[in-house]
C-alpha cells in the first residue's frame, strides 16, 4: 500500500517504525544497566519511604496520640491523605477502560504505565485508614467472618465498610486488568531472553501465551468486558469514598453533590499526575516517539474538562449553601472562605480552578516545562480540597465551647512524605523490570493515521 | 504417532489474512494462527464463533450479586439482627453499594479464571510457540497435512506468492 499522510488523523506512533522495533524499544530501558538518573530518583524516593516507614512504626507502636488530632478536628491529615491516593489512581483506570470503551487509540502508549500507577496509588491509600485505625493488627475485623463475638456481624448499613468492598475489590480489579493486559508483553520478553533466571520468571508469568489465534479471540472479549466492568467501578469507589462524609449529618460534608463532584476531583488529580509521570518517563527512557506531544496534548485537554467540572462543583457547592436558607451550612461556608483556614481554601481554588486555564492556549499545552509546572499545582491543589473539606468543616461545629484548630504534627507530614516514597519506589521498580508500554497494543495501532489514510484499522 | 505440519511466518497482518483466506478457500486445514498482537478481522477471515466468555462473565456477575444481597440480608434480618438508626432489618437500598462491588468483582474475576482455564493458561506451562518471533514481529500460519493429496511443494509455492518469509515442514505430535 502507498504511504498516505493523513490530514484528518496523526499518527499514533511518531517515526515510522517496525514491529519489531517497538519490542526493542520498549525493551531497551530494562535490558540495559540503570542510569545514574534512575538511581539518583531511586535512592532518595526509598530513602523517603523509610523516613514514612519509621513514622509509620512510631505511630502504631505509641498511637495515633502521637497526631495533631483533637475532640473536635477527629479527622484530619490521615483521611486527607486516603482520598488523595484514591482519587490518583482514578486517573489510571479512565485511561485504560474509559478511554478504551469511547475507542480513544491514543491510550495504548499510556495505559500500562497509568494502571501501574493506579495500583501504586491504590496501595498507598490503603495505608491510611489501617494506620487510622489505631490497632492495625485488628485490621481483619472490618472483612465478615463468623466470629467469637457471637458472630457478631459487621454493619453493611455503613459507608466505611462500603468503602472497605469497594476499595478492596478496586484494588483487586485493576491488579487483574493489569495483569491481563501485561500477558501478551510478558511472552514477548520470555521470547527474547537468553536462558536463564530472567526467562524463567517470565515464562511462569506468561502463563504459556503462545500468541495463538484461539487464545487471542477470548482475550479481546475478555479485556472488553473488563473495560465494561471497571468504568461503573472506578465511579461506584469514589462516589462511595464521597458517602463516608455525605451520609454524615455534619454541615460541609451533608450535601448530594458529593458523589459527581469527587469523581470528577479523582480524574482531575490522577491526570495531572499521569501528566507529571509520564513528562518524566518519556524523557529519562527515551520513549518519545510513543509518548507524543499528541499524548500530553490529548491529556490536557482532559485536565481541563474535569477542572471545569470541579470549578463549577465549588461554586454549586457555596451557592447551595447559600442558598439553602440552613444557618449551620452558610456558617460553614463562609467559615471557608474568609474563616482562620482561608489559606487552605483559597489554595485550593488557585491551584485547581485558576491552574488549568492556562491549557487553553496551544503553545502553552505543548510547553512541556510549563505542563509539567501546572500539574504540580493540581496535584497540591486537589490535596488541598481534600483537607479543606474535611478540617474546615469539622474545626467549628455547633457548639462555640469545642471550637479547636488543626496543625498536622512532625508524625503525619513524615507518613504523608513516605507515602510518596513509596509511590515513586514502586513506580521506579516497575519502569525497571516490566514494559512500560503495551507492546502487544501499539503494535495493533503502530500503522494508524499513515498507511490506511487515516483510517482506523 | 507423528504428524506433519507446515509453519508459513509473514511480516505483515495483511499477507496472513489473505494467506488464511486463501488456506480456507483452498479447504486446507488450519490447526493454528499466531500473531504478535490480535489482529482485527481474522475471527472473520477464520469463520469462527464469537467468543462465549460474555456469558462467563454473566454467570459469575449474577451469583456474586445474589450471594452477596443474600448475604446481608440475612446478617442484618436473621442472623443477628442490630436496630443501626432506626433503620429497618432489611435495609435494600444500602446494600446496593456492596451488591454491586459483589457484580464486579464475581464477573470480573470469575471471567478471567475462566479464561485461563479455558485456554489452558497457567503458570509452568510450556509455550509452545511454532516460531520465537511469533510474540514480537512474525506472524504464523500453522496448517496440518490432512491427507495424503497434500502437496508440500504447491502449498509453498502458493504462501510464499502471497508474502510468506517462510514455509516450512515441522514434524511432531502435538501441533507447534
Amino acid at each position: 500500500m502507498a504511504e498516505v499522510a493523513s490530514a484528518l488523523r496523526l499518527p499514533l506512533v511518531a517515526s515510522d517504525t517496525s514491529l519489531g522495533q517497538v519490542t526493542r524499544d520498549v525493551c531497551a530501558p530494562m535490558e540495559g544497566k540503570p542510569t545514574w538518573m534512575w538511581w539518583a530518583a531511586f535512592l532518595v524516593s526509598s530513602a523517603t519511604m523509610l523516613v514514612g516507614a519509621t513514622a509509620v512504626t512510631y505511630q502504631v507502636a505509641t498511637g495515633i496520640g502521637t497526631w495533631g488530632l483533637n475532640r473536635t478536628v477527629g479527622w484530619a491529615f490521615d483521611i486527607t491523605n486516603f482520598v488523595f491516593w484514591i482519587g490518583i489512581g482514578h486517573a489510571g483506570t479512565l485511561i485504560s477502560a474509559i478511554l478504551f470503551l469511547f475507542r480513544q487509540r491514543w491510550r495504548t502508549a499510556v495505559n500500562r504505565a497509568a494502571e501501574a500507577m493506579t495500583l501504586f496509588a491504590v496501595m498507598c491509600a490503603g495505608i491510611f485508614p489501617i494506620i487510622h485505625m489505631g490497632r492495625p493488627w485488628m485490621f481483619f475485623f472490618v472483612i465478615p467472618y463468623p466470629n467469637t463475638r457471637g458472630p457478631l456481624w459487621i454493619n453493611f448499613r455503613s459507608p466505611l465498610v462500603w468503602d472497605f468492598f469497594a476499595i478492596s475489590t478496586y484494588g483487586l480489579i485493576s491488579a487483574v486488568f493489569w495483569y491481563i493486559g501485561l500477558i501478551p508483553d510478558l511472552a514477548t520478553i520470555r521470547d527474547r531472553e537468553k536462558p536463564g533466571l530472567r526467562k524463567t520468571i517470565f515464562a511462569i508469568l506468561s502463563l504459556g501465551w503462545n500468541g495463538s489465534f484461539r487464545t487471542w479471540h477470548h482475550y479481546e472479549l475478555v479485556y472488553l468486558l473488563l473495560a465494561g466492568l471497571a468504568t461503573p467501578l472506578v465511579l461506584s469507589v469514589h462516589s462511595i469514598v464521597s458517602t463516608d462524609f455525605a451520609t454524615a449529618v455534619i454541615p460541609g460534608w451533608h450535601t448530594t453533590i458529593f458523589p459527581p463532584y469527587f469523581v470528577a476531583g479523582a480524574i482531575f488529580s490522577g491526570m495531572a499526575m499521569v501528566l507529571t509521570l509520564m513528562i518524566i518517563v518519556r524523557k529519562v527512557m527515551r520513549l518519545e516517539n510513543y509518548l507524543t506531544k499528541r499524548h500530553i496534548d490529548a491529556m490536557c485537554k482532559l485536565v481541563i474538562a474535569t477542572g471545569g467540572m470541579v470549578g463549577i462543583a465549588y461554586a454549586t457547592e457555596f451557592f447551595i449553601a447559600m442558598y439553602s436558607a440552613n444557618a449551620y451550612e452558610q456558617f460553614v461556608f463562609m467559615n471557608r472562605a474568609l474563616g482562620p483556614m482561608k489559606w487552605a481554601y483559597w489554595t485550593m481554588v488557585c491551584c485547581n480552578v485558576i491552574t488549568p486555564q492556562f491549557l487553553w492556549f496551544k503553545k502553552l499545552r505543548s510547553n512541556l516545562v510549563v505542563v509539567f509546572i501546572l500539574t504540580i499545582f493540581v496535584n497540591i491543589g486537589m490535596w488541598f480540597e481534600r483537607f479543606v473539606i474535611i478540617v474546615t468543616s469539622l474545626h467549628r461545629d455547633f457548639l462555640p465551647s469545642s471550637w479547636a484548630t488543626y496543625a498536622p504534627t512532625s508524625i503525619e507530614i513524615a507518613t504523608l512524605v513516605g507515602s510518596f516514597g513509596l509511590f515513586f519506589t514502586a513506580f521506579l521498580l516497575f519502569c525497571r523490570v516490566l514494559p512500560v508500554i503495551a507492546m502487544g497494543e501499539v503494535k495493533g495501532v503502530l500503522t494508524f493515521g499513515r498507511r490506511t489514510g487515516g483510517e482506523a484499522k | 504417532m507423528n504428524n506433519r505440519y507446515v509453519v508459513s511466518l509473514f511480516e505483515d497482518e495483511h499477507d496472513l489474512l489473505a494467506a488464511v483466506r486463501t488456506a480456507r478457500e483452498r479447504k486446507l486445514k488450519i490447526v493454528d494462527v499466531h500473531s504478535p498482537y490480535a489482529v482485527h478481522g481474522l475471527d472473520a477471515a477464520l469463520g469462527v464463533r464469537p467468543s462465549w466468555m460474555s456469558w462467563a462473565c454473566a454467570v459469575f456477575a449474577v451469583l456474586g450479586v445474589s450471594s452477596m444481597l443474600f448475604f446481608q440480608y440475612w446478617v442484618g434480618a436473621v442472623d443477628w439482627p442490630v436496630n443501626v438508626g432506626g433503620k429497618p432489618w432489611n435495609s435494600l437500598p444500602a446494600y446496593i453499594p456492596i451488591t454491586f462491588e459483589a457484580l464486579v468483582f464475581g464477573g470480573g474475576i470469575g471471567m478471567v479464571l475462566t479464561f485461563f482455564v479455558a485456554c489452558r493458561l497457567y503458570p509452568g506451562r510450556p509455550a509452545h510457540v511454532p516460531d520465537p518471533r511469533v510474540t514480537d514481529d512474525r506472524f504464523a500460519m500453522v496448517l496440518e497435512e490432512a491427507d495424503a493429496g497434500f502437496d508440500l511443494d504447491d502449498v509453498r509455492r502458493l504462501f510464499s506468492g502471497l508474502g510468506a518469509v517462510e514455509v516450512r515442514e515441522h514434524v511432531s505430535e502435538e501441533a507447534p
